[in-house]
């Protein structure tokens, strides 16, 4: 490690270094950033859940988009997974049936980049505990 | 590097590395590399979460989960379960005690709802064994401003209008010793930080090093910047060893990367650390006793003034300071002295750590604003007394300090309020009370303590205590007279009056305080022969009820010294001149016909 010589060395390396604390500060404040879950229960996984939630982390974080992804278990839409559920700021969550890949990058592009909805989305027919 | 999409903390605090929180974690990294899984899921070892009553805790992020009491066995469970299919161990969640639901995330839970962790912000939340995770989460930037951005003069000021007031017990406001220090002239100065955190049941410093060792030394750097110091001396109790452990990889990485030593940020200014261990007396809290004992010399306080500020360390000026008063200092540079301000009342401004030990239900260690109430703290956070039983008293400021009757719950703490109330804050050691507690028992615990730790220099706390001590030995034997309460009293406050230190100038503090909240007490146990908590065995009898007593002869089989006896299936009795009052035949009792009378 080369020593911080000056205050700018010392911001560089901050910026380096935030975004490997980053994911703990989202978790604690997730209600102002664009969530996604990835339904990933055996189906999800068998149907490449795994695949659908690398390319939307990395995708992201490439374009420089701040968003929470976690996952979470089977949502019961086995018919048609993997599905994510995007949720924007301060609106509804959206379910989304058989995004692979292409599927992600075309939600990443129109929906979260434009606000757009795109086709796939499956309406939700039941209520939560909470409701 | 590993792209990680998800961060698993594990506490590695003392209380849950004893709970085997080392092993929990090498499990984790051994059975996620088994799955291949090292890639995805980093494993943190962070320092106390501070909800030590439900450690071992292991937090998984972003998802924001927190798992409680994790076993070394639970871990694979979380890796299958939580980590490869998204379904959360709900076995292992916190269930709120008062609506029995299971809660996954932190923020929802009482015991955090109201705290407010600035002195604590990172404990928990980074790895305190590197640095790039404390400069990632705004680590040394208030450093950095100070030195490119600030003159000394402009960094006190900042401190002095936020109004922080002295961690460690006395409450002086640190800008102003700060600007004390920065006024005297000489060539060589000192910054020491206080780690020798003595009170019984306190441990707010130790988790703060051990947590975030790298604010403690960002801060020490900005004082010497701001008084013109370019040594800085730890004096930390030998028996913290993971404490010491910590601290001395941060210095060390911190030295590494050029935040101290020679020229840092190239701006001119040089400053290093050295450690100093302490061998645990509680003197040695004392600023002046400290020093002596760093120097080498007997751990005795002297007279002040000379302050340290003017005559410390090797006769040189030196500030020294609590581990917790540094640990706000990043915050309030970086933050601003108005945001430090806005929090807390009007003379104690900010957050206070507390220890919450006794018979509460979630021991453990909390940060609140100032102006909190003792019942926020009791019932909210430390979620009430154990075992359903009924508050009676909680201790603040160990020994120096008081005991407090349930007609404080509803007062504000601040520095101001528990002097006004008989005790005082100390350095935030909380410990909590219940009716089965016998308060003459609790300051003759506290004097023993006093006694052992005097270090004998002056006649008043080497002798008075010694005097204070036999009395209560004598009322918790049943041979106390009225006229013994007046004595405790007045020899107390000449205690108090002609002391040396700090240390005899309290010791009498819990012995006053439980006289004047818990006086009937006193009357019980000298009037009456009767200790009302049923305590002190010299006070209490053991007799077996005749009508409850089956004649089971348990009783008789087990009492050591052969004092109870009886036909079979026909009532027992105790030969009182016999029993030793040892309690064991109560408490095997299976139909509760012994009573203490």
């Amino acid at each position: 490690m080369n020593k911080i010589k000056s205050l700018a060395d010392l911001k560089k390396l901050k910026e380096e270094v935030q975004s490997k604390i980053k994911l703990r500060e989202k978790g604690d404040n997730p209600d102002n950033l664009i969530q996604i879950k990835v339904s990933m229960a055996t189906c999800g996984i068998a149907s490449g859940a795994k695949d659908t939630m690398n390319h939307l982390i990395e995708e992201l974080d490439h374009q420089g988009i701040d968003a929470l992804i976690t996952q979470t278990g089977c949502m019961g839409f086995c018919y048609a997974e993997p599905t994510i559920e995007l949720t924007m700021p301060g609106k509804q969550p959206v379910i989304y049936g058989y995004v692979d890949k292409s599927k992600a990058q075309e939600i990443i592009d129109k929906h979260i980049k434009l606000n757009e909805l795109v086709d796939g989305i499956i309406p939700v027919s039941y209520k939560t505990i909470d409701e | 590097m590993a792209d990680y999409k998800m961060h698993l903390l594990v506490c590695g605090g003392t209380g849950c590395k004893a709970a085997q929180s080392e092993l929990i974690k090498n499990n984790f990294q051994n059975q996620l590399a088994e799955r291949g899984l090292e890639n995805d899921v980093q494993v943190i070892h962070t320092g106390c979460f501070g909800f030590c009553e439900q450690g071992p805790i292991v937090k998984i992020q972003p998802d924001n989960t927190f798992y409680v009491s994790v076993s070394p066995d639970d871990t694979r469970e979380i890796i299958d379960e939580h980590l490869v299919k998204g379904r959360i161990v709900e076995r292992l969640l916190y269930t709120d005690p008062n609506t029995k639901t299971q809660i996954s995330e932190s923020k929802n839970m009482d015991f955090y709802k109201k705290q407010v962790r600035i002195a604590l912000r990172n404990c928990g939340f980074i790895n305190p064994e590197n640095i790039e995770e404390y400069i990632g989460n705004e680590g040394y930037s208030a450093l950095g401003k100070c030195l490119d951005e600030l003159s000394p003069e402009e960094a006190i000021k900042i401190i002095m209008d936020s109004g922080l007031r002295g961690r460690g017990g006395g409450g002086f406001p640190t800008g102003l010793k700060w600007d004390i220090t920065r006024k005297v002239e000489n060539e060589q100065k000192y910054v020491v930080c206080n780690a020798d955190e003595g009170d019984p049941g306190a441990f707010m410093d130790r988790s703060i090093l051990e947590g975030d060792p790298h604010t403690v030394i960002e801060a020490m750097a900005i004082c010497g910047y701001c008084i013109g110091a370019d040594k800085g001396l730890v004096y930390i109790r030998a028996e913290y060893p993971l404490a010491i452990q910590r601290l001395k990889a941060a210095l060390s990485q911190a030295r590494e990367y050029g935040l101290l030593g020679e020229n840092i940020l190239g701006s001119g200014f040089s400053f290093d650390i050295e450690i100093r261990y302490g061998a645990g007396a509680f003197v040695c809290g004392e600023e002046t006793a400290l020093i002596h004992s760093m120097e080498g010399k007997r751990g005795e306080p002297t007279f002040k003034p000379p302050f340290p500020s003017q005559e410390g360390y090797l006769g040189k000026p030196t500030n020294v300071n609590n581990v917790e008063t540094f640990a706000n200092i990043p915050p309030i540079i970086n933050k601003g002295a108005a945001w430090f301000s806005s929090i807390g009342t009007e003379k104690s401004k900010g957050t206070k750590v507390f220890a919450l030990a006794g018979k509460i239900n979630n021991v453990g260690l909390i940060e609140v604003p100032m102006g909190t109430t003792l019942r926020e703290v009791i019932y909210d956070i430390g979620g009430g007394i154990k075992n359903g039983r009924q508050f009676k008293s909680v201790q603040t400021g160990g020994p120096s300090g008081g005991c407090l009757t349930k007609d404080f719950l509803d007062t504000p703490i601040d520095y101001d309020n528990l002097l006004a109330a008989g005790s005082m804050m100390g350095s935030g050691g909380m410990i909590v009370m219940d009716e089965d507690d016998c308060m003459v028992s609790i300051a003759k615990f506290y004097l023993e303590f006093t006694l052992e730790e005097s270090c004998g220099k002056c006649t008043p706390c080497r002798i008075g205590n010694k005097r204070l001590h036999e009395i209560l030995e004598k009322i918790t034997d049943g041979n106390g007279t009225p006229e013994d309460l007046t004595k405790l009293r007045m020899l107390s406050h000449v205690i108090k009056d002609t002391s040396l230190c700090g240390l005899g100038q309290t010791s009498p503090n819990p012995v006053l305080s439980t006289l004047d909240n818990f006086i009937d007490e006193y009357e019980a146990h000298v009037n009456e022969s009767k200790c009302p908590a049923g305590q002190c065995k010299a006070l209490l009898q053991y007799v077996i009820d005749d009508e409850s007593c089956t004649g089971c002869t348990l009783c008789f089989r087990i009492c050591p010294v052969g004092a109870i006896s009886g036909e079979k299936r026909g009532p027992h009795y105790i030969d009182q001149t016999l029993c030793i009052k040892c309690g064991a035949c109560f408490e095997k009792c299976k139909f509760n016909a012994i009573k203490i009378a």
